[in-house]
């Protein structure tokens, strides 16, 4: 049974990087298509972008800190 | 940021299946030990015990770390990987032996504040940072208002000018002088502590939770009273009501008090977890080989793989540097846009 910890450590692992994967991904296709449109507000944008990157990421890592405990516990 | 999420999953995911790979390993018996040459020809006190490969493991290995190998016959390479990210007393110059740091005797609270690897490391970025920021300085002063600084002065103006410009007057507004320099200090302290522990013999302390949470409450501290100096107590206690009627503010007033102390928490997480996940992959990866005992995968997997993400690793110790300076700097400014939210509320009255 003591297999099922670190079971339950990689998928959760596995779902939170799912999580901020969708959140970054979505992040990067809107700062691009942001871009594109105003090529002259990229500044503005990287710097939003990287803001709320580092936000989701996070959270994102919230979930990994315990997954890590889980599987050294 | 996709590279990262995979090697994050990496990091995760590897350990476990070493772990476990190990447990199976333990199980088949020393057979397999013996066929593999690596294992065989190093690990001549394990033969006959039960962790055959793992002690292999950490024999091969113990060219490199030598305390994990001198009594790692039962260590996982989980353990070890644990060993090389925690803070210790102990200080290792690996072909040279380990330095032993002193501790000190008296326990304040029965808090043991001895010296460890990690505060060696601080002591040395702030004595970087005290070289770097007083020889950079002492340069302006033979400077003439024709001369541009040349060198290495002109690399550190464009980091301070960039977190003067972009970071904190983009993000602070009016008033950002008084900020400039905790910010700057700040950027510069965990980028060296970053990149200290990106060279040989040195140890990450951003990677020690106890470091981020300090600087954290730092950033805290300056958030709190830079809110009550702008606002006042009276505009500080309405700001933590939201501006909203008062049957509302029994739940807006926990759920703003709550928000001002989520915001040092998630600094704090950031930062250590974005370093330490940095390391336990570079050692995950690198012992991707001493699990597999192949220098096919040692060659073809391990380093390279190891070497892109410490090349990764140097971009994410200037991220992270910047992210929390920024954080930082948007959370003080938050606290000082009094202005703002007057407006707010002026509009939101007339409205009623």
């Amino acid at each position: 049974m003591e297999g099922l910890g670190y079971l339950g450590a990689g998928i959760g692992a596995g779902l939170a990087v799912i999580g901020a994967g969708l959140g970054i991904g979505n992040i990067a296709a809107s700062a691009a298509e942001g871009t594109a449109r105003q090529p002259e507000a990229t500044s503005d944008i990287r710097t939003t972008m990287i803001i709320a990157a580092a936000l989701i990421e996070g959270v994102a890592l919230f979930g990994e800190v315990i997954c890590v405990l889980l599987a050294l516990k | 940021m996709r590279v990262k999420a995979i090697s994050r999953i990496l990091a995760l995911v590897v350990p476990v299946l070493l772990s476990l790979n190990s447990h199976a390993f333990a199980a088949t018996g020393q057979d397999e030990a013996q066929v593999h040459e690596s294992a065989a020809v190093t690990a001549p006190a394990a033969s006959g015990t039960l962790e055959a490969p793992v002690a292999g493991a950490a024999t091969v290995e113990a060219g490199a770390h030598e305390a994990a190998g001198a009594e790692g016959h039962d260590e996982k390479p989980g353990d070890v990987i644990m060993h090389h990210i925690l803070d210790n007393k102990i200080y290792p110059i690996e072909p040279f032996g380990e330095i032993h740091l002193p501790e000190i005797a008296v326990k304040p609270f029965g808090i043991d504040i001895s010296v460890t690897k990690h505060v060696v490391m601080i002591w040395l970025a702030s004595a970087v940072l005290l070289v770097v920021g007083l020889s950079v300085g002492a340069s302006y002063k033979s400077l003439s208002s024709k001369k541009a600084p040349n060198g290495f002065a002109n690399v550190i103006e464009a980091l301070v000018d960039f977190i003067r410009t972009d970071v904190a007057k983009s993000n602070i507004g009016h008033g950002y002088e008084k900020f400039v320099p905790f910010l700057v200090t700040v950027f510069f302290f965990i980028l060296i502590c970053n990149l200290l522990g990106l060279i040989p013999y040195g140890a990450t302390a951003t990677g020690n939770i106890n470091v981020t949470l300090t600087l954290a409450v730092f950033t805290f501290i300056i958030t709190q009273a830079a809110a009550f100096k702008a606002q006042g107590v009276k505009g500080y206690l309405e700001h933590l009501t939201a501006g909203t009627h008062w049957s509302l503010w029994i739940i807006m007033v926990p759920i703003e008090l709550i928000g001002q102390f989520t915001k040092p928490f998630a600094l704090t997480i950031r930062l250590f977890a974005n370093m330490t996940a940095g390391h336990i992959i570079i050692y995950s990866l690198i012992f991707i080989a001493f699990i597999l005992k192949s220098y096919v995968v040692a060659m073809a997997v391990s380093v390279p793989f190891a070497i892109f993400i410490y090349l990764l690793e140097l971009f994410v110790a200037f991220l992270q540097a910047f992210v929390f300076t920024m954080l930082s700097a948007l959370f003080i400014g938050l606290a000082t846009a009094h202005e703002h939210h007057e407006e707010g509320h002026a509009f939101e009255e007339s409205l009623h």
